[in-house]
């Protein structure tokens, strides 16, 4: 045996994990390349999740063959089904616009593959997400943003607890991409130009609403459009044809234009308003996860993400005595989600966040 | 870590005694066997020297003998060289076969019954993987006059080790007026193969399956089989397989059957002998698992599970990180994992047909590896369904 601890690497077949793996078996711990295979559409013989397909396995084995490490694929899609793709159609059904990815970290990257990771005697498991993770000599973790700004993922991180932050490592994270594509090119590992993996990486071809159709009938029933105060303005093609803070292609005359203000799910119902209207100061979330175990305190300032791509704004969070939150802004947000994550940060440092359940 | 191989169904490594008879075939005395000159008369007299000894060892005759690229294309030609002999001499042909053959031979009767028109004819199996004598016979009832029937039953079973009486299916063929042909690849070295006496009129070997060089095999094909090759090309081996003779790799399966007979009853006591400690251990230790095939009459060496509610491909990745080398017999390596079709056959449920394990032995294998994997393969499927059950829904 040796002494060296072990590292289960994800390998996806793109350049921000296989650059993960050689950065690790390069500060010399014992790699293993593991890559999950996730349920897709069409996901029997021949078709495959977009993020997973024959070429990107190929690619992930050349590249763990290239490292000399050893490569497993394993069979994911069960589980992912099961956990990630019912809980999307779910929470669309519902009303919500979920954020599958930050479900996927918590459930199967860093709970699923974690165990088997563990349970194979790794001592950790590494991604190649843009974040950076601090170990303390105590035992605990910190999870801070990606060196580069305009990469950083942390936001889909912020749901792990202390008991997988500990086993994780993100070895591209003190980097920027140029420099990750400069690295895999200077190691000649061939996937130095490849692009992104996708979210949603288990719609056979990017189109979400399609698979809505056909998946979750129930959020895709046309209904009316209506005002604050109650008036029918015209019928909507189903709600997930909709988001928050969207203008065009309503369908309906106004004498000034109309945004998309929230929806209802009970009645289902599309608000609209006008740009007067649009945005709120405040949001309530749940499912909340603090990194640290608890808040920094009951009321506190932090900067605030409210979808993955948002910019950070300020604002105080509040903690409720039932354990959610109220997050209450500068200024109004105009794209206040209800199943999208919100996400606190301390300068560097993300301290956790949760989901939200409406905005007001 | 130290890795302890048992994947031998799937591959042995070269002998070295095999190597150095090979050895010379390469580089000095590479000469075509089909060439006038001395370079080409010395690889000729090494093949038919490897023909002699492969035809002694098997009990048959050297011009049975025929030297292919392995086991797969044994079988297919084999099937392919007596259809296609009916298709030109318009007469029926009729396939009989069961359904835990090799997929050399399953998909080749399926390619034979679309592209020559045999006629296939499926022959139950019992949970063991073995066709009942009686059932044969009633499928070899009413077959077409004038026609040609074959019969091919494999004779152990790669996936579940099972030994099938093939010396009793080759009677009832005959009895028929039908031919027999067996998938022997998993028996040299483990099981006697006595080609006359058995009454077998083709049979395939696979050599690296015997310490022998992959990319080489043997298809012994009787002189009153009709046949009519499709491997066709020049004169080579009677116009049976036609292709320039890999000539290390004949020898290499001559040197390699050679040693699996002479080393055989030695071999299989004790690789029986380990095995059933081996499958003793797992049952006794692991709950919700089945020794799958014949519990007694199977490959000496090969022990096959069904384990309920685990993937085959996750507890093979994690034996691997454990240091042991194993096989499912159907597993594939892309994470998308399908029912064995066999396990399936056999009458397992869904929740067992994906948790094959198949722990093969072989020379190299001692008491300490069985130990070392009856220490470590519970703890593995364990793991494996205690995560297949714990994860949450959000």
């Amino acid at each position: 045996m040796t002494a060296r601890p072990r590292v289960v690497v994800a390998m996806s077949g793109g350049v921000d994990s296989s650059v993960a793996a050689a950065l690790l078996v390069e500060q010399g711990y014992d790699v293993v390349g593991m890559m999950m295979r996730l349920w897709s559409e069409d996901c029997g013989e021949g078709g495959a999740n977009r993020c997973c397909t024959p070429s990107q396995m190929a690619d992930a084995r050349r590249i763990a063959g290239q490292l000399g490490i050893p490569f497993y694929v394993i069979d994911t899609q069960e589980v992912f089904r099961r956990t990630i793709v019912q809980f999307f159609i779910d929470r669309y059904t519902a009303g919500d616009t979920p954020n599958p990815c930050l479900e996927c970290n918590r459930y199967i990257r860093f709970e699923w593959l974690l165990s088997h990771a563990l349970a194979s005697g790794a001592d950790y498991l590494a991604t190649g997400h843009y974040a950076r993770v601090e170990h303390a000599p105590d035992g605990t973790a910190r999870l801070l943003k990606g060196r580069d700004p305009a990469k950083d993922q942390s936001y889909v991180l912020s749901v792990l607890t202390q008991d997988k932050l500990r086993h994780a490592l993100f070895p591209v994270g003190d980097y920027t991409k140029a420099e990750i594509r400069a690295m895999a090119a200077a190691r000649g590992l061939a996937v130095a130009a490849k692009h992104d993996s996708q979210d949603l990486c288990f719609l056979a071809d990017g189109d979400y609403r399609r698979f809505l159709r056909a998946h979750a009938p129930g959020a895709a029933r046309p209904g009316p459009i209506l005002t604050r105060d109650g008036r029918q303005l015209g019928t909507h093609s189903g709600l997930l044809d909709y988001t928050i803070g969207q203008r065009k292609g309503l369908g309906i005359s106004h004498s000034e234009p109309l945004y998309v203000l929230a929806t209802d799910p009970m009645r289902n119902a599309l608000i609209v308003g006008t740009a007067d209207e649009l945005g709120s100061r405040s949001l309530t979330a749940g499912r909340i996860n603090w990194i640290a175990g608890g808040p920094p305190a009951s009321r506190f300032t932090a900067e605030i993400k409210i979808r993955y791509k948002a910019r950070l704004v300020p604002g105080t969070v509040t903690v409720l005595p039932d354990g959610s939150v109220q997050v209450n802004f500068a200024e109004p947000q105009r794209d206040i989600t209800p199943g999208q994550g919100v996400v606190f940060y301390a300068g560097e440092e993300c301290l956790g966040g949760g989901i939200i359940t409406r905005g007001q | 870590m130290q890795s302890i191989y048992l994947d031998y169904s799937a591959t042995t490594p070269l002998d070295p005694r095999v190597l150095a008879a090979m050895q010379p075939y390469f580089a000095e005395q590479f000469g075509n066997s089909k060439a006038i000159h001395r370079f080409g008369h010395d690889a000729e007299t090494a093949i038919e020297h490897a023909r002699e000894t492969v035809a002694r060892c098997l009990g048959c005759s050297p011009a049975d003998v025929v030297f292919t690229s392995g086991g797969t294309e044994s079988d297919n030609l084999a099937l392919r060289g007596p259809a296609q002999y009916a298709r030109v001499h318009d007469r029926p042909f009729t396939f009989i076969t069961g359904p835990v053959e090799h997929a050399a031979v399953a998909v080749t009767a399926r390619q034979i019954r679309d592209t020559l028109g045999a006629a296939l004819r499926v022959v139950p199996v019992d949970r063991a993987g073995r066709v009942d004598p009686a059932d044969l016979r009633a499928a070899l009832h009413s077959l077409p006059a004038n026609g040609i029937a074959l019969v091919s039953l494999i004779h152990a079973n790669n996936e579940i080790g099972t030994v099938s009486p093939i010396a009793e299916y080759a009677a009832i063929a005959h009895e028929h007026g039908a031919l027999f042909h067996t998938d022997a690849v998993q028996s040299p070295g483990h099981l006697a193969l006595e080609v006359e006496g058995m009454g077998i009129d083709l049979l395939s070997l696979s050599s690296h399956k015997f310490y022998g060089p992959k990319g080489a095999g043997v298809l012994v094909l009787r002189q009153n089989v009709p046949y009519l090759s499709a491997q066709t090309g020049a004169s080579h081996e009677d116009h049976r397989r036609a292709g320039t003779h890999n000539t290390p790799g004949i020898v290499g399966t001559a040197a390699a059957l050679e040693i699996a007979c002479a080393e055989r009853v030695e071999s299989a006591a004790r690789l029986s002998n380990l095995r059933q400690r081996l499958v003793a251990g797992v049952l006794s230790t692991i709950p919700d698992a089945e020794l799958t095939g014949d519990p007694l009459d199977r490959l000496p060496g090969h022990a096959s599970f069904a384990f309920k509610d685990v993937l085959s491909s996750t507890l093979l990745m994690h034996l691997d990180q454990r240091g042991i080398a194993a096989s499912s017999g159907s597993a594939c390596k892309s994470g998308n994992e399908q029912p064995s079709a066999i396990l399936e056959t056999l009458g397992f449920g869904p929740q067992w047909t994906r948790g094959g394990l198949r722990l093969s032995l072989g020379r190299s294998t001692t008491s300490d590896d069985i130990a070392t994997v009856l220490a470590a393969l519970p703890d593995a499927v364990a793991a494996v369904r205690r995560i297949a059950a714990m994860t949450a829904t959000p």
